[in-house]
């Protein structure tokens, strides 16, 4: 079943998202000043003289100055406004850039302008062509040519008074002196380049797909949207805010907690792959490594999610809670997660195996969790969706948080791990070596190949601690008899 | 702190339909539209006071005692071309150095960006992919577009495999897919939509697991949280606000209303506390979720353009974020300055993301090429 998708028909109408457009008229007026704006002059193009011309250079220059920014930025700003059909360049006509040179540029007249009241119609394109193919018969680009073609096709009810008025203006055009027809046609030319750009070209008119609301219609709230805000406000009063200081100084400590973490801020070691070509920063780090890095066991010691979110480290807290014969709690928290993440048509059989090994009376692994949560859990495993052990799952993780994960952090686990952490060298290659990276760039392993090993890795620890089934054992031995 | 789960989820599925046959009952004795509307008028302001009397301190002036950041030297160290049309949307694999990117041409392509090696080119039956990500596990990705779907492709190490005829279709909305991403898994899903409404689907059945309702109008763009809950997740659209949505009730648990336009991208913060959004009114906004407010406003006299995407550093103090301009701006999130330019694309940037440790950031764009750059930290 097809379901009609209401697009907004906004064909003639509406630009609703140039909010930049104020702006950059109220910066053309400026620069167009006559004793502070830029200053242009005449220039020879062919044979015409054509007045009003600056320079690329003079334009940033001003812009630079005016709103106090450096050069590239002004750069930017420029290539905007003839991106946007304010400003137009005179030779190299397609390419709507601002380059800081003595490229030719002209102020395009306000007719002109992008507006957000009409759309660059059809119908003046079909014009705007058939003048152009009255004028200089066959030469219209190839791309010009296809949109001619398309629009005579659907056009074509209209194609006599199209014609009309194409020969109507050709003759107006003729009649008036030479330099105003040239600059006429450059500013009809240039608005055309940015209203229908040149194939593999964009400008800025270009806005993507319509956005369904349109901002400029008042919005009308009903009544039961208005008791659906009231409630929200009324939740939102009641939930508890912390102050400032407090949420701020928490993301100020995360900040400098991370620092020497992050790539942007300090070097990686041995060094970023992105900058040598050379991936040792990723093999040192990977997923099953005997030793980690020293940097990865400090981050380990941020928080228990860090840690738990490293495999690796995950690992070593799992050695850590087999010396102290407590595994149940991470074991439990793995298993919900799998659970809450899983396909939902493994998640009875998953929620079942759950109960038997960890929360049933007298369960191999059971967790210690308080009565209340231990009820309301079982209970909801009699009608089991995705998070029915949120609750003890959050339970079982805080309780990891704010006891085990410091204890683990004091442990000889983890200072040995500490100790025997590698610190790699910073790289130093040469200007030589570097070309010979860049050129053997190592593919590493693919993912799924991880991915496939890690599955059998699982398989495998999950078949060891299974809890151990005393009679088959037992008959295996008699059958061994 | 949320406090402890203790409602299982059909209870609190009950309770949020309770609220809306209260919302849809007819107008009760004496309330009109007009003291309704009064209600939520003073509602609001009553809860704008609360923020402000917790509001004991600003950011910049927490930051103060933090140190400056030094200039970066930003270099692009990789210009992925293949594309024939805009670059739409990009993501990153898990092992960090694997991306997915969508273009208006209707292709999907997966890159290795350390090697240029192109592994797998995917022709989408609709132009304007407007979303794409790479599954947890690396092997399947997500995209979709104007077709009203998201589809899981899994992928395979054989590349001259056609992917796309493996496809999936999971996701179902009623107008344009504006976003997507996986939750911790490959099994599910998460799709945000110009119909307004996000959704949870099972990725294996398709199945609908969670719809959220709430936005006004189109979706533009979701991010899940980081958090070791893992639980909620983050859209912003076009009627200017941001919500922050329970994964487990499909309620709307913080709104944020205080951009002038469009938000074309919402994304956490590493630690999860808060998030940042870029919108069309030329601002980046951050708002902190604790303190439930808006707490620094990313802004120049002369960025005139909206800004289309935003990323964070991997420690949160450096926020990338693409303009319209063609540029990429970064700025210091803690003093809340432009700390450096980045030029180099020919049109604009829809996409920036750091890869997952951090070591690069990829920049996609309408001039049809995806960039990677990474940057000279000076000692």
């Amino acid at each position: 079943m097809t379901i009609r998708t209401a697009r907004p028909d906004r064909v003639q109408h509406f630009r609703p998202r140039m909010h930049c457009l104020k702006k950059l008229e109220a910066m053309v007026v400026e620069m167009q000043d006559q004793k502070s704006g830029v200053k242009g002059s005449e220039q020879k193009l062919n044979v015409t003289t054509i007045p009003h011309v600056l320079t690329g250079k003079d334009i940033i220059a001003w812009i630079a100055n005016k709103m106090k920014t450096t050069p590239e930025e002004a750069q930017t700003f420029s290539t905007m406004l003839v991106a946007y059909g304010y400003i137009y360049p005179l030779q190299n006509h397609k390419k709507l850039v601002m380059c800081n040179d003595s490229s030719l540029y002209r102020f395009q007249t306000p007719y002109f302008w992008p507006t957000q009241k009409w759309f660059a119609e059809d119908s003046d394109y079909a014009i705007y062509l058939a003048k152009r193919n009255i004028r200089k018969k066959g030469m219209l680009e190839p791309y010009e040519q296809a949109h001619y073609n398309h629009l005579h096709e659907w056009l074509n009810h209209k194609w006599d008074f199209i014609v009309m008025q194409a020969t109507e203006q050709y003759k107006a055009g003729k009649e008036r002196k030479k330099p105003d027809r040239v600059v006429f046609d450059c500013q009809e030319r240039a608005y055309w380049i940015v209203n229908k750009p040149p194939r593999r070209t964009h400008s800025a008119i270009d806005c993507g797909p319509e956005r369904l609301i349109d901002p400029n219609t008042d919005e009308k709230i009903t009544f039961d949207q208005y008791r659906r805000q009231n409630m929200f406000y009324q939740q939102a009063i009641m939930r508890s805010k912390v102050k400032s200081s407090v949420s701020l100084g928490a993301l100020v400590k995360y900040v400098t907690t991370y620092k020497n973490h992050d790539p942007f801020l300090a070097p990686c070691l041995p060094s970023n792959p992105w900058q040598t070509d050379h991936d040792a920063y990723w093999t040192l780090n990977m997923r099953r490594v005997d030793l980690p890095t020293k940097m990865r066991v400090e981050r380990w010691s941020f928080s228990l999610f860090e840690l738990l979110s490293d495999l690796r480290g995950r690992d070593d807290f799992k050695i850590f809670l087999k010396k102290e014969f407590s595994g149940e709690n991470l074991a439990f928290w793995e298993a919900a997660e799998e659970l809450k993440w899983g396909t939902a048509a493994s998640m009875t059989a998953k929620a079942e195996t759950i109960f038997k090994t960890f929360l049933a009376p007298g369960a191999p692994r059971w967790i210690n969790i308080d009565g209340r949560t231990m009820g309301l859990t079982v209970k909801g495993l009699d009608h089991p969706h995705r998070y029915v052990l949120e609750a003890a799952q959050t339970h079982v993780f805080l309780l990891m948080k704010k006891d085990t994960f410091f204890r683990y952090l004091k442990s000889p686990v983890y200072k040995d791990i500490q100790k025997k952490a590698l610190n790699p060298e910073a790289h130093n290659f040469s200007p030589a070596q570097l070309e010979q990276n860049a050129n053997s760039r190592s593919p590493g392993i693919h993912p799924i190949i991880l991915w496939q090993q890690e599955e059998e890795e699982k398989a495998k620890a999950a078949a060891a601690s299974a809890p151990v089934d005393v009679k088959a054992m037992m008959s295996k031995i008699d059958r061994k008899k | 702190m949320w406090p402890v789960w203790s409602q299982t989820n059909q209870t609190s599925n009950r309770l949020c339909s309770c609220f809306l046959k209260m919302a849809c009952q007819g107008l009760q004795k004496g309330e009109t539209l007009a003291t309704l509307k009064k209600e939520c008028e003073s509602l609001k302001k009553k809860l704008e006071e609360d923020r402000g009397k917790l509001n004991d301190v600003e950011l910049h002036q927490v930051a103060e005692k933090v140190e400056v950041v030094g200039a970066l030297s930003i270099k692009t160290r990789r210009v992925l071309k293949g594309h024939t049309n805009k670059v739409l949307c990009m993501d990153w694999c898990k092992d960090k150095r694997r991306l997915v990117s969508s273009s208006q041409d209707g292709k999907v392509i997966v890159w290795d960006g350390f090697t240029l090696n192109k592994e797998h080119g995917m022709s989408m039956p609709t132009t304007w992919v407007m979303a794409c990500a790479y599954a947890p596990s690396g092997c399947a990705v997500a995209c979709g577009g104007l077709d009203n779907k998201c589809s899981v492709i899994p992928l395979s190490l054989d590349s001259n495999e056609n992917c796309a005829a493996k496809k999936k279709t999971v996701a179902m909305h009623t107008n344009y897919i504006s976003g997507c991403t996986f939750t911790n898994s490959d099994m599910q899903l998460l799709s945000c939509s110009g119909d307004g409404t996000s959704a949870l689907w099972d990725v294996e059945s398709g199945q609908l697991l969670q719809s959220f309702h709430g936005h006004t109008s189109d979706i533009l763009s979701l991010d899940l949280a980081p958090s070791e809950t893992g639980n909620t997740f983050v859209t912003g659209g076009c009627d200017k606000k941001a919500n922050v949505w329970d994964m487990r009730s499909g309620q709307n648990i913080q709104s944020f209303e205080c951009h002038e336009s469009d938000i074309n991208c919402v994304k956490y913060y590493p630690s999860g506390d808060a998030f940042a959004s870029a919108s069309d009114d030329a601002t980046c906004r951050f708002f902190d979720l604790r303190a439930d407010r808006e707490v620094a406003v990313f802004q120049k006299d002369s960025i005139v353009f909206g800004a289309s995407t935003v990323d964070f550093s991997l420690s949160g103090r450096l926020l990338f974020a693409g303009y319209n301009d063609y540029t990429i701006n970064v700025w210091d999130v803690l003093k809340g300055t432009r700390i450096s330019m980045m030029f180099g694309h020919e049109n604009r940037v829809s996409r920036v993301r750091l890869s997952p440790d951090g070591t690069a950031l990829c920049s996609a764009s309408w001039d049809n090429t995806l960039r990677v750059s990474r940057s000279f930290p000076h000692e």
